[in-house]
């Protein structure tokens, strides 16, 4: 997030879309609900689904599923030529609007109505409510992302933030909202293929001087080119160029796409080592399984969705001869070259704030009471709430022209409806922590697709009935949810219940920039069991 | 009313929120979790995973011992520490010596703290010598 989940509320228009936050991010979800409730604030929720926020929502934009570019691009268009453009903002803080102008000068909002799906009129109500709040954010998490347009849908909001002024104070800003608890972090610290830890480039001269130094590795041993992220490792895995993975605290064989794939390249590879509190479906194709602790039986830091790194603090003991994660990962690394010695976790953390620039001014004493926020770059730093406030990371704010392209596979006459897949309250991921909760379970128990009562009725299904959901890559059994959340034509799951595993439709392809994959689009039909249900 | 042995303050596991926690602790078990009010996340709230999605930690199929296997066609069996890392160790050596450092692929973890993230990496990048390591950050 540029800015602070508690300036939420002095926003007076929300744009919210691709986040079922009140499910995915409940408390976050509050602030929302704070600002609309009692700031009198409006928002404007853009999804195909009838989410829980929809009952807070002024206006709520139901597109089809892939077809987001089109929308804010034609917000772009009604902003331009309606005038409501921050025109001090972008000749102060932006460049290249005009290129931006040009592109989205055909972009109607009838043109992108015929895309979409949405009315042109709440397209065009949707840009004068954005453009003309005085604050307005923008929120988002993975219904944005997880397209072969992701990085595209991005770029379309942050040109509508920038034309319009709306970043770098409190209640406005471009909020991506981040999943796991540490996903912030594990990109912070470099968790990456092409980045150290800060985001210094691997292809760097300077930056792989610098930590060829720190790490006391001879310059020419550092490794010069960008590395393969998820989805490419499995190819790698298939095609024989990847012999050996190691995975710490993941578990692909039910978070990635197209899993049968993810599965014959598990297989192939010729050595595969799983560390885990839990022997999951990827531990038990391992060669090797060590036994980590849980976030209550040690210590360290998670970074969280507003950039604040807080501590974590063992509350119990170790089970059985399960040891914490860095111990194991240290004690790997002396059996290869290297000579570590960590006392515990707040000397390696000073080691990585002195590698990692947002994080320079922090050590585990000063997030004792409340964290801080990065940047925080000197030990007097007071930690950054709002992003952009004065400058861009990269000076300017770059408007980028962006074009619709279709998601990668589009429904036809044998796979006829559109699979976007998501997550409940009730668990988490693949379900691994949650489902262990028996009070949780007992709530949502067993996995649903949810269906239109209209294709329900089409399709001969009733509320409860067993379906068979069928991708061009594979297949899973799940109870029949009729209800008008999802359009019609449009079907949805989750991906928390292995035995019904949901990533064995979807399909990987990626997002050409992020790599991301598509698990918002997939093409699926839907048929009916004939066998009764067991009780 | 139960009283605790031990109350940790904490951040919550699930999502990227990252609620400030306390830990009730009673012989060994979490008993209780509420959200705390001193900062500026939750302000005292939490979900219905954040207050009481804890019975994972002491589930009893939590990995206690390292396991392995010679071949994929057999069970995987307990071991000890010894074995498993030299295993691990010897193992990755060999690809990284036979085939070249971008043989191997690491996943590191967004549900692991930023110490373990950072020393993951560190020992793929420092020793192992490739960058092919990655999270599901984009899943």
């Amino acid at each position: 997030m540029t800015n602070s989940i508690s300036d939420i509320p002095q926003a007076r228009v929300l744009l919210v879309t691709g986040s079922n936050t009140t499910e995915a991010h409940p408390v976050l979800a509050l602030q929302m609900k704070k600002a609309v409730r009692q700031n009198g604030a409006k928002l404007i929720l853009i999804d195909p689904r009838r989410i829980g926020l929809a009952d807070f929502a002024y206006l709520h934009l139901r597109q089809k599923p892939g077809t987001d570019v089109a929308i804010y691009n034609a917000m772009a268009h009604v902003i331009i030529e309606e005038g409501l453009t921050n025109d001090d903002f972008i000749a102060a803080r932006t460049e290249n609007f005009d290129a931006l102008k040009e592109a989205v000068r055909d972009w109607t909002p009838q043109r992108a109505a015929a895309i979409s799906g949405v009315p042109a009129a709440q397209i065009v109500e949707a840009a004068r409510l954005y453009a003309t709040s005085g604050a307005s954010a923008i929120f988002w998490a993975m219904g944005i992302t997880q397209h072969t347009t992701g990085t595209d849908n991005v770029k379309v909001l942050a040109n509508l933030a920038m034309m319009t002024g709306n970043v770098g104070r409190p209640g406005t800003g471009v909020n991506p909202l981040r999943g796991q608890n540490n996903v912030q972090g594990a990109c912070d610290l470099g968790g990456l293929p092409n980045v150290f830890p800060g985001y210094q480039a691997v292809t760097s001269v300077d930056a792989r001087h610098k930590f060829a130094e720190a790490w006391g590795v001879p310059y020419e041993k550092m490794n010069d080119h960008v590395g393969l992220t998820v989805t490419e490792m499995m190819n790698g895995a298939l095609h024989g160029t990847v012999k050996a993975i190691f995975i710490m605290g993941e578990n692909p064989m039910l978070s990635d796409p197209n899993l049968s794939h993810v599965k014959e390249a598990l297989e192939a590879v010729e050595f595969l080592a799983v560390q885990d509190i839990f022997l999951n479906e990827t531990g038990r194709m391992a060669d090797v399984v060590l036994p980590a602790v849980s976030f209550a039986e040690k210590g360290g830091t998670f970074t969280n969705t507003e950039r604040r790194v807080q501590l974590i603090r063992p509350a119990l003991p170790t089970p059985g001869n399960a040891r914490p994660d860095w111990q194991i990962i240290t004690d790997i690394a002396n059996r290869l070259e290297a000579d570590w010695s960590y006392a515990d976790e707040a000397e390696i953390f000073a080691e990585m704030a002195a590698l990692t620039p947002q994080y320079a001014g922090m050590s585990h004493a000063r997030l004792e009471q409340d964290g801080l926020q990065w940047p925080c770059p000197t030990s007097e730093h007071p930690g950054t709430a709002v992003l952009h406030a004065g400058t861009f990371a990269r000076g300017k704010g770059l408007f980028q022209a962006v074009n619709y392209v279709t998601p990668a596979e589009e429904v036809d006459d044998d796979y006829p409806y559109i699979l976007s897949t998501g997550r409940i309250l009730f668990h988490w991921h693949g379900g691994t922590m949650s489902r262990r909760s028996p009070g949780l379970d007992a709530i949502a128990p067993e996995a649903e697709v949810e269906i239109h009562p209209d294709d329900g009725e089409q399709l001969g299904i009733a509320h409860g009935d067993l379906v068979q959901v069928s991708s061009r890559r594979g297949q899973v059994v799940a109870a029949a949810r009729l209800t008008r959340r999802s359009p019609a034509g449009t079907v949805f799951m989750t991906f928390h219940y292995a035995e019904a595993a949901t990533n064995l439709l979807t399909i990987d392809a990626v997002d050409p920039t992020a790599k991301i994959p598509e698990y918002k689009v997939c093409a699926v039909k839907v048929e009916a069991l004939p066998v009764p249900r067991q009780q | 009313m139960l009283q605790a042995d031990q109350v940790v303050p904490t951040t919550c596991p699930y999502c990227g929120v990252g609620c400030q926690i306390d830990l009730h602790i009673k012989d060994g078990m979490i008993f209780r979790v509420n959200g705390r009010f001193d900062n500026h996340v939750n302000h005292g709230n939490l979900c219905v995973k954040g207050r009481f999605g804890y019975d994972y930690v002491h589930a009893p199929d939590r990995l206690r011992q390292p396991l392995i296997r010679a071949n994929r066609s057999d069970e995987l069996a307990p071991t000890d520490w010894d074995i498993a890392l030299n295993t691990v160790a010897n193992r990755l050596r060999h690809a990284r010596d036979t085939y070249g450092p971008d043989s191997i692929a690491i996943l590191t973890s967004a549900k692991c703290t930023n110490e373990e993230n950072y020393l993951l990496q560190k020992l793929t990048r420092a020793i192992l010598g490739t960058n092919s390591v990655d999270h599901c950050a984009r899943l």
